[in-house]
This record gives structure tokens, C-alpha cells and sequence, in this order.
């Protein structure tokens, strides 16, 4: 039962997917069966940097079996052009030839043809009868490297910008920004101590266990159908208008359930293809990938050296903080260096700043956003940074970044202002925690125990389109169709917002994510928008649909619409009480008075509303003989808004940090000096399993976002931010070492502190 | 493409009979000849458990099991889970518990966790981590399957 | 008069001057008449097939992302920022 004052927010009911998904019943992307169905498997390049000299399909295309084989030949060159989808800025010419190599080859993996065949093992074996001549190139596979004046140059064309202006120097620097804010020198003069330090992430994947497929249908009509599990749709259809040149009302995205996304499920990889091979074929084809692609072939998170200087005075105030922060973007420019920049330290009030970002090619595969993008990199520096200074002045961790902390006023060093806020909320709330409070035992058989606590902010996308249809049943239940793919439960989150504006029951909505021909542009799934932002259109819709009821009651019963009040399910005539029904009862009557009830609307919030701030504390327990790191407890303090639904919220957070646990103890793409990755599968990429977990306990601050009515504040991504920081400290609690590179995995930890006993 | 090989099996009490290839596993015949599509493919390999199936009464990966293999053999998948009309208690305490975010690695977690259950139907936490070890989640860092699954086998006792 | 937040690689085209007041009731205006003052904006941050922002780059107006199409209304202590473009995951 809700206690917060309302009547559906804050109580937990079963999703409206639920028996489907527990049943095996639900439709993912590689589920969908069609007649006359193909299947489609990719070449990729075994080189991570190479000129293609020439491509022979005519030996695959012989084999029995084998219907059509596509090349970036068949790709229309796409200009080069920015597009804006949403929220994934991309190139459409870097899109173009990351779906199918035109060229060169940029990564070990980088898809060259796709074939499409009766089957997919013919299909398989058909990829090795392409004959492809290549002119290996050197490669270069880390940041640093890649930024050096000597470095192979992967783009012969591009010059570094900043922000906006081209420079004249070829490089594998895409993009050099920065911020400042006030005087840092002077205010390093003015501190008591100065602590700097240098970092290095290693390459990360979103990991989701579904990999990527998608079924393409092209008829004689020129019309193209594309069934794919995605976070986006619209996203996916404006990617393949662009990609293919077709007409956008010629193209129609189906979206299918999805096995998660995390931010990797945006950019399309084989849905030009398939599309391409379907209309070589007349028939469909389905292209789905094997988890080595996955690896191999998508969009994982930068790589990235980051360096920190942060000064303090005795009695804990920040007084000045600079940064320099190199990420890779993998083959083709677009890291999220930007935002890392937006972030790294967004949770204080520091007057005196500045951040210099460069975003970097390298042989890799094309970065993509990986839940909060670029910010886990980023606060692993200045939360560690900071846990030094505490130390050295004697200061509690979490005093520290009460005094500093950022409040509605408080300028971030890229510019804006933070308006409303729960940053001192949330970290009081840490400070208050049981956990926080409960003294850490000592181990009894020799291990080491540590604590450690670490904060974060990710911005939240308050904003974006959203759309929403609904009509009203005879029985007064609604089917509410909706463009947000459901990833986490979202649509339950969305019905629910739209029960409590119309006065129903969260079972009373039937909720429905349809295909791009079905509802109006919607923005995609990410960015902690969702709740946000599609919720903010079903208030909208709730709120029109009450209107047009009102209309109905008003025709009922012969009296001004404007004179019909509606509290608690129930319609009333302010003049005469006597008149009065509820939802269901006026529903009932449609028919009669006018037809059915329907409504529609789309929503832009306007993007204010402030970010999201969590504080982590960690306990660890650290082998020194092997250097292993066992998670004892986690406590994850989180500003929520409002929670919808509260199941789902902490959901979301114990994911989060789970997957930051993971990204700061063990989860690394190891590349050889052949520049290939040599742990593609789960085996030797080694995400968490439920023996690497504590319970993660969760602490839901509500702060209300004051630019959603129901004061919703995004809660999917800050909580990957603090985790590899807070794990940091933690270790370095307990063994007295600092390691400043991820992962923190045994190899590292076991060399940093024997390196250190002797 | 070698000549198909007629097997014989009994899939969620049904007597089932299909015709594959050698190569193919039974994680592939279920899905492409069968249309028993609850079983997921993660990543082929036997490392992330969301083909989990129990053949014999024992769990495995049916990517690590060739479709000829299972001739003669007794086969539960997702779909014979629960009964008409009614959930598994498993899956029920699965959606009361929001066990489940994307959904994907769900029917390999509840086939697992019947396994267990099926054995020792009164698990410690640590136990149930042992076991589960073998199946990936990505979306929910386990804390809700963990008590989904304790749960279950409190409510059956 | 608003007020506009100069990054700091584009303070070469405003002598090093961080802050910038400028007149315009619509980002429209606002972006015309930064160009007049100072020359050279226009070609760095605007897309000139489309009259509109360049997509990598992010417009915050009073805390809020402006329209890309600079159809916002500015007030009188409006603040503006222009920033890398951000997505998430």
C-alpha cells in the first residue's frame, strides 16, 4: 500500500509481462519465426587494422545453399553527416562503414560481407569461401599510444575539432574540449594539500546476455520491415532511412522484447544487412550474432587514462580541481568523454576547475554507451583522490563531501547550474546508514577487511519525445499503447503513472510497445529517461482522457463539462451530487455518447530537472595470498525522486552496481600485442555470478524532480558510477595499497601488495 | 550437409520425435525444429546458462548437448514448467519478487533453481549461489533471484 | 541582454572574454547577434545544410536543452552554454 499520498505510485505490482516472460512465452528478437526465413552470418576482419585490397564472394555464393552475399558495395555511401538520434549523436558515414567495412578495416571483428543461406552453419561455413585480400597496417590498441605524434593513423581525413573548430593536424585525436571555472592555479596556492594521481581503465562490454539480432523483410514494394530487439525503435528506423536512402514512411521497426541494452542496443549492426540480403533474396533473413561478435563486433565503453589534481584546505574544503581525461572511442570518433567531463565533479561545489578531454581513435570496436557513459571512469579519480586528501587531513569521508557538496546554485564546471537537488540528502543518508554505523570485524583466519565509500552523479536525459495512445474499453480497463522498448519493467512503471492520474487500478491498463507505424516518434529507452519521460506523456494522456470523459459525463447528463469534478474514480456534477459515475460506468456508455474514448498525445519535456547523485559504501575482504577481493557488504544510497515502483527502482541500482562491481574487479577486454582481443566469451570475460555478490542493500532518498508531476527522477544509470571507486577504496583500507588501474583483479592486487610486504 | 538422423525423446512428457543434423545441438532443435523457444542462447558455450534444460532429471546446457544425444532421453524446458492456468511457484515468486528486469536469462534461473530445489528443498543462501553460479544475469546483480528462490523453498516446507 | 557562457577552446574569437552579453528574444537572434559581435561562431557551432545546431554539440538554456532549431524564447537573465552533446546508455 502506498503511503506517500498517492493511490498506484509506490506500491509494487506484478509487471503486466510477467507470466509471458516467466513461461518462456515472450518474443525476443531471436525468437521470430517467418516463411521462408534465412539466415545471415557476418565476415569479419581478422585484423585489427587493415587496407581492403579486394573482396571475392563468387566461391561462397556457389556453395548449395547460399542465396546472396552483400558488401559495402551494396550500401549506398552515406554522406558525411551527423544525425541526431535522441540521444546517440552519429555519423552517418562512420555508421555506414561500421555495418560493413568500406576500405579499411579499424578492429579486429570490423564486419567486411554477410551472407544469407537456408541455414546458418551453411551460412558460417559460406563466410569461409570469401576470399579477402588485405594490406595488413600497423595497429595501435591504447589511448596514449594512439595520441603520440608516431602513431598509425586510422582516419587519413580527420583533424582534431574542438568543440566546434577544426584544427589542420591529421590525428587520431577526434576532438579536444574544455571547461575552466575560475582561477585553478591560484586556488591550488591557496590549499593545504595537493594531491595528484593518474588512472587507466581497460576496455568494458554492457554485457547483456542476449546478443544482437535482427530480421529484415524488403518486398517488391520497396517496403522494409525490420524485427529487431532494441532500446529504440524509431532510433533503429532513422539509423536504416539514413543508412539504406529510403523514404522513412518505407521502413517499419518492429520491436521485439529485449534481453537488455545497457546502452548497446542504439547503433544497428546486421539490421542493414539483413535488410540488404532480403532484398537480394525476396525472402526474410534473421541475422543474429555469437557472443564472440558481441564482443568483438558491437559498441563497448572506453578504454581510458585519466589524470587528477585536487587541492584542500586543512579543514576539508575543496579549493581547486583539474583534470585531464583521454578516452578512446574506438575505430570511429564519438566517446563519451564528454559527458565523463560533466560529471567527474559534478557532485561538488569547487570554484576553481578545469577539464580538458580528448576523445581518441584506436583499433578497437566503435565505443558505445554503457549505462552513465564515461562517468565510471571518471569518478574513479577524483573519489579516490579525495579519499587520499581525507586521510592526510583527517577528515571523515563522508563529512568531506558534505562540506563540498553541490546544491540547488551550484555551478558544475562544464557551466550549468544544478537546480533542485539530492546530493546532501543522499549522502547524509550514507552517513546515517546502518551500515555506515556498524563497526567492520576483523577477520579471523588472516584475511584483509576494508571499507570504503565513494559518491557519483549521472545527468539524466529529462527529456526527449515521447508518445502515447490510449482508448477506454467497455469495461473501463484502457489498452495504452506506448513506443518505450521495456527493458527493466517500464512499462509497468508507465501504466502505473497513468492509473494514478485517471484514478484506476495499475491492473485496470493494458500496456503495449508497438512498432514505429503504430505510435508517434518516441525517443529510445536509455538514459534514465524513460520513466521520466514516457510517464510524463501517460500523466498527459490521464489528464486528457479525464477531459474527453468529462465531455461524455456532460452529454450524459446534459450539464457544462466544465461543472464535472472527477476525485477517486468518480465523476460529479459540482450542482447536483445526485449526478454522478464512475470511470467504468461512463465508459460503459460510450456508444451512446459518442463513440469510443480515445486519446492521444506527445510530450518534450523541456530537460530541466536536475541529475541524479549516489553514494556507495563497500566492504571488502582481500586474500593477500591470491589477491582476491570478496564483496562483504554494499550499500548503495541513491536520490530517487519518486520511486513508482519501488521493486523495480531497486532493481535497477542492485544491476547497476553489480555491473560496476564487475567492471572494477575483474571485467577487461585483454589484448595481445597482435592487437586482438584474446578473451572474447564468458569464460575468460568474467562478468559477476550470484557467488561474487553480497545482497546489495538499497536506500531510496526521494527528492522530488520538480520538473515531472510526479516527481520522477531517472534512477537507471548513476549507480555504475561509484562502485570501482568506492571497491578502491575499500581494498586500499584493507591492504593499505592504492591501485589506480581497473580492473582491481587478483593478478593486480596480489602484485601490489607483495610488491609491497617485501 | 550429412544426412539427418531420426531421434527419438520425450520433450515435457510429450513422446517427441525429430529429425537433425549431427551438428545440431539441442538447444538448436529445440528452437528451430521444435519452436520451443524458452530456452535462450547466450552465448553458445556453455558459460552463461540460459539454455538451461534437465535431461535425465539433471541440469545442463543444452548448447553442450548434441540434438542426437538426447534419443531415448527425457527432456523438461521452460514450457513444461507449471501446469494449465497456473504457475510454477518458482515463477510466482520470481514476479512477486521482481526477479526478472529483461527477462532473457529467466526460464535458464528457473530451471535451475527447480533443479536445486528438486533436490535439496531446503537450501541455505549459500547454497543457492553455489548452484545458480552457472547462470548470468546481467540486469538484476542476483540480489531478487536469491530471494525469490529462498522464498519458494520456505513457502513449499 | 543574456548571458552566454563562451567555452574555452572558442575564446579566441572573443578576445579571451569568458562571458558574453547579448541581445535576442529567440536563440535565433541570440546566435545572429553573437555572429555580428563576434565573427566566427556561426561556422563552429551551426550546421549550415540545416540551420541548425551541429548535433554534437548541446545547447543549455536556463538549465533546460534548447531546441536545436533555436526556436527557444530567451529572457533578459537568460543563461546559455554550449556543450559537447551527451547521450546515455
Amino acid at each position: 500500500m502506498a503511503t506517500n499520498g498517492y493511490n498506484v505510485i509506490g506500491t509494487r505490482p506484478i509487471r503486466h509481462d510477467g507470466a509471458d516472460k516467466v513461461t518462456g512465452r515472450a518474443i525476443y528478437g531471436a525468437d521470430i519465426q517467418l516463411t521462408g526465413l534465412l539466415y545471415g552470418a557476418i565476415l569479419r576482419s581478422p585484423h585489427p587494422h587493415a587496407r581492403i585490397i579486394k573482396i571475392d564472394t563468387s566461391r561462397a555464393e556457389a556453395l548449395p545453399g547460399v542465396k546472396a552475399v552483400a558488401t559495402a558495395e551494396d550500401l549506398p555511401q552515406a554522406a558525411d553527416k551527423m544525425a541526431d538520434l535522441g540521444e546517440t549523436i552519429v555519423n552517418l558515414r562512420d555508421a555506414s562503414n561500421n555495418v560493413l567495412a568500406y576500405g579499411k578495416v579499424l578492429y579486429k571483428g570490423h564486419a567486411i560481407a554477410g551472407v544469407a543461406a537456408s541455414n546458418l552453419h551453411i551460412a558460417q561455413e559460406a563466410l569461409e569461401l570469401i576470399d579477402v585480400e588485405y594490406e595488413v597496417l600497423p595497429h595501435v590498441t591504447w589511448v596514449m599510444d594512439a595520441m603520440k605524434e608516431d602513431a598509425p593513423i586510422l582516419h587519413e581525413d580527420m583533424k582534431t575539432t574542438s568543440l566546434g573548430e577544426e584544427t589542420d593536424k591529421v590525428s587520431n585525436i577526434a576532438n579536444h574540449f574544455q571547461h575552466k571555472i575560475g582561477d585553478p592555479d591560484q586556488g591550488f596556492a591557496d590549499a593545504d594539500v595537493v594531491v595528484e594521481r593518474e588512472f587507466t581503465t581497460q576496455t568494458v562490454h554492457q554485457g547483456y546476455i542476449e546478443p544482437h539480432n535482427a530480421t529484415a523483410m524488403w518486398n517488391e514494394e520497396d517496403q522494409l520491415t525490420v524485427w529487431t530487439s532494441t532500446q529504440g525503435a524509431f532510433a533503429v528506423r532513422e539509423q536504416l532511412t539514413e543508412i539504406l536512402k529510403l523514404p522513412v514512411s518505407k521502413v517499419k521497426v518492429v520491436p521485439l522484447e529485449i534481453g537488455g541494452g545497457f546502452g548497446g542496443k542504439i547503433s544497428v549492426y546486421g539490421d542493414p544487412v539483413a535488410a540488404i540480403l532480403s532484398k537480394k533474396t525476396g525472402h526474410p533473413v534473421k541475422i543474429t550474432m555469437g557472443r564472440d561478435e558481441v564482443f568483438e563486433g558491437t559498441g563497448p565503453t572506453p578504454a581510458s587514462y585519466i589524470k587528477v589534481k585536487i587541492g584542500a584546505t586543512n579543514d576539508g574544503k575543496i579549493t581547486a580541481a583539474t583534470t585531464y581525461m583521454a578516452y578512446e572511442a574506438g575505430a570511429y570518433p564519438g566517446s563519451p568523454v564528454g559527458a565523463g567531463a560533466g560529471c567527474i565533479f559534478s557532485p561538488y561545489d569547487i570554484a576553481n576547475a578545469q577539464i580538458d578531454g580528448y576523445d581518441v581513435c584506436v583499433n578497437k570496436p566503435k565505443t558505445n554507451a554503457y549505462r552513465a557513459p564515461g562517468a565510471t571512469n571518471a569518478a574513479l579519480a577524483p573519489e579516490t583522490v579525495i579519499d587520499e586528501i581525507c586521510e592526510i587531513i583527517g577528515m571523515d569521508p563522508l563529512e568531506f563531501r558534505l562540506k563540498n557538496a553541490a546544491k540547488e546554485g551550484s555551478r558544475r564546471v562544464d557551466g550549468p547550474v544544478h537546480p533542485r537537488i539530492g546530493c546532501v540528502e543522499t549522502t547524509e543518508a550514507a552517513k546515517n546508514s546502518d551500515h555506515y554505523n556498524t563497526a567492520l570485524e576483523k577477520s579471523d583466519n588472516g584475511m584483509l577487511r576494508g571499507r570504503g565509500v565513494a559518491s557519483g552523479y549521472w545527468f539524466n536525459f529529462n527529456g526527449g519525445k515521447s508518445a502515447i495512445s490510449v482508448s477506454v474499453n467497455g469495461d473501463g480497463t484502457i489498452n495504452m499503447l506506448e513506443g518505450s522498448t521495456d527493458i527493466g519493467g517500464s512499462r509497468a512503471s508507465i501504466s502505473m503513472q497513468l492509473a494514478e492520474t485517471i484514478g484506476l487500478k495499475a491492473t485496470d491498463i493494458n500496456p503495449k510497445i508497438v512498432d514505429t507505424d503504430s505510435i508517434g516518434y518516441t525517443d529510445v529507452t536509455g538514459g534514465s529517461r524513460t520513466t521520466f519521460g514516457t510517464g510524463y506523456a501517460a500523466h498527459a494522456t490521464g489528464q486528457a482522457l479525464i477531459h474527453e470523459m468529462k465531455a461524455r459525463a456532460s452529454k450524459l447528463w446534459d450539464v457544462p463539462a466544465d461543472a464535472i469534478d472527477y476525485t477517486d474514480g468518480v465523476f460529479c456534477y459540482k450542482d447536483d451530487k445526485e449526478k454522478r459515475g464512475t470511470f467504468k460506468e461512463i465508459a460503459k456508455q460510450a456508444g451512446d455518447t459518442g463513440g469510443p474514448i480515445v486519446a492521444q498525445v506527445s510530450t518534450q519535456p523541456d530537460g530541466s530537472g536536475g541529475g541524479a547523485f549516489a553514494t556507495h559504501i563497500c566492504d571488502v575482504e582481500v586474500d593477500p595470498e591470491t589477491g582476491k577481493v570478496d564483496v562483504l557488504r554494499y550499500t548503495a544510497v541513491q536520490d530517487v525522486g519518486t520511486a513508482i515502483h519501488p521493486s523495480y527502482v531497486e532493481g535497477q541500482i542492485q544491476g547497476g552496481v553489480v555491473q560496476g562491481i564487475g567492471w572494477g574487479l575483474n571485467e577487461e577486454y585483454v589484448y595481445n600485442d597482435d592487437g586482438m582481443m584474446t578473451n572474447a566469451s564468458f569464460l575468460d570475460y568474467r562478468m559477476p555470478t550470484t557467488l561474487d555478490t553480497p545482497m546489495v542493500e538499497t536506500i531510496l532518498v526521494e527528492v522530488p524532480n520538480v520538473a515531472h508531476p510526479y516527481g520522477v527522477r531517472g534512477v537507471g544509470e548513476v549507480p555504475i558510477v561509484p562502485p570501482p571507486a568506492a571497491l578502491a577504496n575499500a581494498i586500499y583500507a584493507a591492504t593499505g595499497q592504492r591501485i589506480r588501474d581497473l580492473p582491481m583483479s587478483p593478478p593486480r592486487v596480489q602484485a601490489a601488495i607483495a610488491k609491497n610486504a617485501g | 550437409m550429412s544426412k539427418k538422423v531420426q531421434v527419438q525423446t520425450t520433450i515435457n512428457g510429450d513422446e517427441t520425435d525429430f529429425l537433425c543434423e549431427p551438428r545440431n545441438s539441442l538447444l538448436e532443435v529445440l528452437r528451430d525444429n521444435l519452436t520451443l523457444t524458452g530456452a535462450k542462447e547466450g552465448c553458445n558455450n556453455g558459460n552463461c546458462g540460459a539454455c538451461s534444460v534437465i535431461l535425465d532429471g539433471r541440469l545442463v546446457n543444452a548448447c553442450c548437448v548434441l540434438g542426437v544425444e538426447v534419443d531415448g532421453c527425457d527432456v523438461q524446458t521452460i514450457e513444461g514448467i507449471g501446469s494449465p492456468g497456473e504457475l510454477h511457484p518458482l515463477q510466482q515468486k520470481f514476479l512477486e519478487h521482481a526477479a526478472l528486469q529483461c527477462g532473457i536469462c529467466t526460464p535458464g534461473f528457473i530451471l535451475s533453481a527447480k533443479a536445486l530445489l528438486d533436490k535439496n528443498p531446503n537450501p541455505t543462501e549459500h547454497e543457492v549461489r553455489y548452484w545458480l553460479a552457472g547462470n548470468l544475469c546481467r540486469c538484476t546483480g542476483y540480489d531478487k533471484i536469491i530471494r525469490a528462490v529462498l522464498d519458494t523453498a520456505e513457502e513449499s516446507r | 541582454m543574456a548571458t552566454i557562457y563562451i567555452p574555452s577552446l572558442m575564446r579566441d574569437l572573443t578576445d579571451g572574454q569568458e562571458i558574453i552579453l547579448v541581445d535576442g528574444k529567440t536563440m535565433r537572434q541570440i546566435m545572429t547577434n553573437l555572429e555580428k559581435a563576434y565573427p566566427g561562431f556561426r561556422k563552429r557551432l551551426m550546421d549550415e545544410d540545416s540551420n541548425r545546431i551541429k548535433p554534437n554539440i548541446a545547447v543549455m538554456l536556463d538549465g533546460r536543452n534548447a531546441n536545436r532549431s533555436l526556436l527557444d524564447k530567451v529572457m533578459d537573465a537568460s543563461e546559455i552554454h554550449f556543450l559537447p552533446a551527451i547521450s546515455g546508455g
